[in-house]
């Protein structure tokens, strides 16, 4: 049984009358959420509450960070050493194929048409941490520490060192939401790396698979090739791997095959990811824009 | 009789905040479906022991919070936790009398109204989620119910 307390008696008789009072709530709710879908005037309003969220975020983000420095602080010598040895052997190999990269890419630019500009580079890029705070389980969102302040803008590509990570959903004063390449609402625009074959890769709320939808059963696409980003739509810079492809079943009797692709870039949690901005290449013919979700 | 009343005012905005930090506290990801709605469950209490004090306000301006803190619309969960809190009043009456299993059972009733909004204003707009483990929510906030219960009264008890 519930504790009774000695104000325990309801509130009759003071104040509005509470089928009012909730009617006045609900529909001050409705209002908000029909604003809020329709309308962007809620833009602003957003920010407002979201710099009141901030602090909390902070506040939860907070104990995870300081042990992560905590335990950082306080690590093994010898670890440290030969993570040092490692780092510097990787970077010896990576500095090598970079100088390949250079030659390749100056060859490609020669041999294509003039108009084309092979941009793929990143113009620039910002290091964002993704804060240890959770959204909606469902969804596959994160939120990283920098936002408008720094500079981040809605539909910015996020990538982390093995490929495509998300975009940049909503942008808030110092953080910003990113809706990962796995969100059943995202979809991306890809080319297999090996026969050259154009089509979308679509969210399947699933952490580790993406599905490809559009891909006919006479396509020229099996497990193993590797999907890059075709940068069609001006949203994610062109030439950047994006998924690796799992399954191909082709069913004579049905219109599409059903390929399922696993994303290369690392999407748990605890990574830092990089906000990139790039110039577009022109697009030679007009290009259908990707979907971009809310 | 006056300060003891601002203090459970107090206790009661406290509960009900620290229930909205512990929303986007990181867990699992076996376990963040499973996540009670530690809020609502303290909105829900209070309004059964302290009717005068829980009133409708600060239940829309906590399911606010929850929208700008983890929410697809705002407005979404403020509606929710509306519904939920004027259902509650409503029946405060007769729900304190309820031995506590049958209580838990209301509250069960309604956590179920308040994913049931939550599930109906997503596909209304464009972010439906369909999968069944949307809802596993309702089951650990109704296990939780009891415990809730037995925490809140020793609480109280001792400010009394």
């Amino acid at each position: 049984m519930v504790e009774l307390s000695h104000d325990s008696r309801p509130i009759i008789g003071r104040g509005p009358p509470l089928g009012a009072t909730f009617l006045a709530l609900a529909v001050a709710a409705i209002a908000l959420m029909v604003a809020d879908k329709r309308y962007n005037q809620l833009e602003q309003v957003r920010e407002w509450l979201s710099a009141a969220a901030y602090p909390v975020q902070v506040a939860v983000d907070l104990p995870f960070r300081a042990w992560d420095w905590v335990t950082g602080s306080f690590a093994d010598r010898n670890r440290l050493r030969q993570e040092n040895l490692e780092l510097t052997a990787r970077l010896r190999l990576a500095n090598l194929q970079l100088q390949r990269f250079a030659a390749l890419e100056d060859e490609n630019r020669r041999l294509r048409d003039m108009r084309e500009n092979s941009a793929g580079v990143a113009d620039r890029v910002l290091v964002a941490s993704i804060m240890n705070v959770d959204l909606d389980p469902f969804r596959h969102r994160v939120l990283v520490d920098k936002g408008a302040r720094d500079g981040v803008f809605k539909g910015q590509a996020v990538l982390d060192a093995e490929g495509i990570f998300g975009q940049v959903a909503q942008v808030h004063v110092e953080t910003a939401e990113v809706i990962l390449i796995t969100d059943a609402e995202h979809a991306i625009p890809v080319q297999s790396n090996r026969s050259g074959l154009r089509t979308i890769a679509v969210g399947t709320g699933d952490s580790s698979r993406l599905s490809l939808p559009f891909v006919t059963g006479e396509s020229d696409l099996k497990a193993g090739d590797l999907l890059i980003s075709t940068g069609i739509g001006g949203v994610f810079p062109r030439g950047y791997p994006v998924a690796e492809v799992t399954r191909v079943d082709r069913n004579p009797a049905a219109t599409f095959a059903l390929v399922d692709a696993r994303p290369t870039a690392r999407l748990d949690r605890n990574r830092e990811v990089l906000l990139v901005w790039f110039t577009p290449p022109a697009a030679a013919d007009a290009a259908p824009e990707p979907e971009a979700p809310q | 009789m006056r300060p003891s009343n601002f203090a459970r005012r107090l206790l009661y905005w406290l509960s009900v905040a620290l229930g909205l930090v512990l929303a986007i506290v990181p867990l699992p990801e076996w376990l963040s479906p499973v996540r009670p709605d530690l809020a609502l469950l303290a909105v829900i209490y209070w309004i059964l022991t302290s009717p005068r004090i829980a009133g409708l306000g600060y239940a829309w301006l906590a399911g606010l919070f929850l929208d700008v803190l983890r929410g697809m619309t705002l407005g979404q969960h403020a509606l929710a936790f509306v519904l939920v809190a004027f259902l509650t009043h409503r029946t405060q009456l007769r729900m304190r009398m309820f031995p506590i299993l049958h209580q838990a059972g209301a509250v069960m009733l309604l956590l179920a109204v308040y994913h049931f909004v939550i599930f109906w204003t997503d596909g209304l707009t464009g972010h439906g989620y369909t999968g069944w483990n949307r809802w596993l929510p309702v089951l650990s906030g109704t296990l939780l119910w009891p415990l809730i219960v037995a925490a809140g009264d020793t609480l109280t008890r001792r400010s009394r």
